[in-house]
């Protein structure tokens, strides 16, 4: 895949639209790399101008801070703030719901303020500047009920955007029981992605597995790749992985547009 | 003189409930001023704008229709007949009968008929309340913290508020029955003062054919009964649940206004990282002058009064509803933490604190104890996905969440007590810039694969 990195933008003289910040998730988890390959795809055939930082990319540092390290958090934000404003970065998207928020609303006091987009947002905007089209046929009337990440629904009020770009896919999309600002959390969020659980009675992404369930899906849709993984093994724990699917939207869109 | 003996009585119950009251109102600011300081002085348009919204408007209480609309009855009544409450003290200083009765006529009958029938809408939403408490056992009324006194004290305010409508109700009729008989000092030569279509037709025919002595004997107890009741109520607010009627608006105009996924940066760590980051920085420079006595800053809370006053004032605010806990993943699938109790430690620590520091003349003791293990343990706060739906779920704009992550920066940079599994994430988020043990120098294989 052509991916330039800042780095060789820079060499060239050049200064992308905008910066793909990928995070962890998305560069090196198996699953989540396919997000990112997705939406790598979207950009090219939208024609974005855009560059990724590669190995100058380092974690926001949001689930140390929300780990309660906020000594770590900080010496990851400000080098990459640093970075960041080495290379006078504007614009950033991202496909993960957690460092969209850590950017967006964490770094400005420490000195990077940036234009922050969730890669749903993006897509969106993209749509809306006519760059982009999405044809739709290939999941035209498949059944598909969307997860809202808690970075991006409730810490963000991002419910609507990602449903737009859902609505443009021909499918037959039904609401969980608990959706938008009552959504139920996956279970990966702060922190908990890195531990094992306390002692309860069943695990987060198994209760909220079960709500997507109730709809009676053949895809679990949603926008962030802690949640992909979450919802994907909850489907798993069902012994429901032969009829359900779970993707992210940049994935459908691509699928959507034979990419 | 022996004629004035009720309205001197009467002086003397007022000023002392209300003056009891507003001592407790002093100690409850000062408590709340135990935490740090924070600036929620700020886009003051849209704090008073929520204020109206969430707290006069009950914005959010409607999330869940049941409970939601029968709170607004109840709030409604309580705002409406509360307004009767200045005539009857009026009436009690000077000996007068419903002393706004002909000054506003017809508008005076409007206004009492109304408070009737919201005083009659209270008792039946009152009753719904306790039923759901009590038969129904609506889950989130029974959770672990809610035994014992919390459970008690839910159900002596709804007891408190069926005695005082049925009292409103019962003075009434009675208060009609004796105005219909003529009785002096009841009846004004206008004819009837106020309009009763509750109580005359709830209340009226048990009492209809009492002696004129009996009447004014139930008129004259259900008054001094509901007077003094609210009173009584007035000063019961401090040692309960129940301060959010009144807390419920300061709590909404200064809550925190930011995108709920924003947690503060801490600057007194931004102070450090940033002299740690700076090339110029002298490692060995010596401390400026003073600053040797300085003690440092301690990260993060163990205690309340590592919290600010924000938080301080919620923990006072939460009424125990739970609708934060019923929404928590972590407690929906069993685990320990409910957001809920986390105030209501807050609270109850607090509350400890604050005594103690009254018996020791203004300086707090220590106590061997603090919010931390003492209260809210570990396993509770570890629990947390930092999802946002208690903060989401509170009708009146609390923040679990946020004593939450002040705890865990207390436990992990205080004592370093995060649990392996995060202090491994960690330690691979300082080596290697990712939460797993991935070469930085692979981050972009991805586009290779």
């Amino acid at each position: 895949m052509n991916v330039p990195t800042m780095a060789d933008m820079m060499a060239q003289g050049k200064q992308p639209e905008v910066l793909f910040w990928v995070g962890a998730a998305g560069s090196y988890d198996d699953r989540a790399k396919k997000i990112t390959r997705s939406f790598v795809k979207i950009l090219h055939q939208a024609k974005v101008d855009f560059a990724v930082l590669g190995t100058e990319e380092s974690s926001t540092g949001d689930a140390a801070k929300r780990a309660g390290n906020e000594f770590l958090f900080q010496m990851q934000a400000m080098t990459n703030i640093e970075i960041l404003n080495a290379y006078e970065v504007k614009t950033i998207v991202t496909c993960d719901p957690h460092s969209f928020n850590t950017l967006k609303n964490e770094y400005p006091s420490l000195g990077g303020k940036y234009e922050v987009y969730h890669h749903t947002q993006y897509i969106n905007k993209l749509i809306a500047d006519g760059r982009l089209t999405i044809e739709g046929e290939n999941l035209k009337g498949k059944r598909l009920t969307y997860h809202d990440p808690c970075y991006l629904g409730r810490a963000n009020d991002v419910y609507e955007t990602p449903r737009d770009l859902i609505r443009r896919l021909g499918v037959k999309s039904t609401e969980m029981k608990r959706h938008k600002s009552t959504a139920l959390c996956c279970g990966a969020g702060g922190a908990q992605m890195f531990k094992e659980p306390e002692k309860g009675d069943l695990d987060i992404n198994v209760l909220r597995t079960k709500d997507a369930l109730e709809t009676n899906p053949e895809i679990i849709a949603t926008g962030c790749p802690y949640c992909n993984t979450m919802m994907t093994d909850g489907v798993k724990f069902a012994l429901k992985e032969d009829q359900i699917v779970v993707k992210d939207i940049a994935e459908l869109i691509a699928e959507a547009n034979n990419l | 003189m022996e004629k004035y003996v009720p309205n001197i009585f009467f002086a003397i119950i007022l000023i002392a409930g209300i003056g009891y009251f507003v001592m407790n109102v002093r100690k409850l600011i000062r408590n709340i001023k135990l935490g740090k300081d924070v600036d929620r002085t700020d886009r003051k348009p849209e704090r008073w704008k929520n204020m109206a919204k969430i707290a006069l408007g009950q914005y959010k209480m409607v999330r869940r229709p049941v409970s939601g609309i029968l709170h607004v009855v109840v709030y409604i009544g309580f705002i409406l007949i509360n307004m009767e409450v200045l005539e009857i003290v009026i009436d009690g200083l000077f000996g007068t009968h419903r002393i706004f009765g002909e000054p506003l006529g017809g508008f005076y009958n409007f206004l009492i008929g109304n408070f009737e029938v919201l005083a009659f809408l209270v008792l039946v939403a009152v009753i719904v309340f306790w039923f759901r408490r009590n038969i129904e056992q609506v889950k989130r009324f029974l959770s672990k913290e809610m035994e014992g006194w919390p459970k008690n004290d839910g159900n002596i305010i709804l007891y408190f508020e069926i005695v005082l409508m049925t009292l409103f109700l019962v003075m009434n009729a009675a208060d009609y029955q004796l105005q219909v008989l003529g009785v002096e000092h009841y009846a004004k030569e206008s004819g009837i003062v106020g309009s009763f279509p509750i109580s005359s037709w709830l209340v009226l025919p048990f009492i209809e054919n009492y002696s004129t002595e009996a009447l004014i004997l139930i008129e004259r107890t259900s008054w001094w009964l509901h007077i003094t009741g609210i009173l009584v109520f007035l000063n019961y607010l401090y040692y309960s649940k129940h301060l959010h009627i009144l807390l419920a608006f300061p709590n909404t105009y200064f809550a925190n206004l930011k995108p709920k996924g924003q947690l503060t940066n801490l600057e007194s760590v931004t102070n450090e990282v940033k002299m740690m980051m700076d090339p110029d920085a002298d490692p060995y420079a010596m401390p400026a002058d003073g600053a040797e006595d300085e003690v440092p800053e301690k990260f993060g809370a163990s205690d309340v009064t590592d919290l600010n006053w924000v938080q301080l004032m919620n923990s006072y605010t939460c009424t125990e509803c739970g609708r934060c806990t019923s929404s928590c993943p972590a407690n929906l699938t069993g685990k320990k933490l409910s957001p809920r109790k986390i105030m209501m430690d807050t609270r109850d620590r607090l509350e400890e604190v604050g005594k103690n520091i009254d018996e020791n003349n203004g300086e707090f003791k220590p106590d061997g104890k603090q919010l931390l293990d003492d209260y809210i343990t570990r396993e509770e706060l570890w629990a947390c996905t930092s999802c946002n739906a208690c903060v989401q779920e509170c009708p009146i704009g609390i923040d679990p969440l946020s004593i939450i992550m002040d705890m865990r920066r207390y436990l992990v940079m205080e004592e370093s007590a995060a649990p392996q599994e995060l202090n491994m994430m960690m330690t691979n988020i300082e080596n290697n810039g990712a939460p797993w043990q991935y070469s930085q120098m692979d981050r972009l294989n991805w586009k290779d694969e």
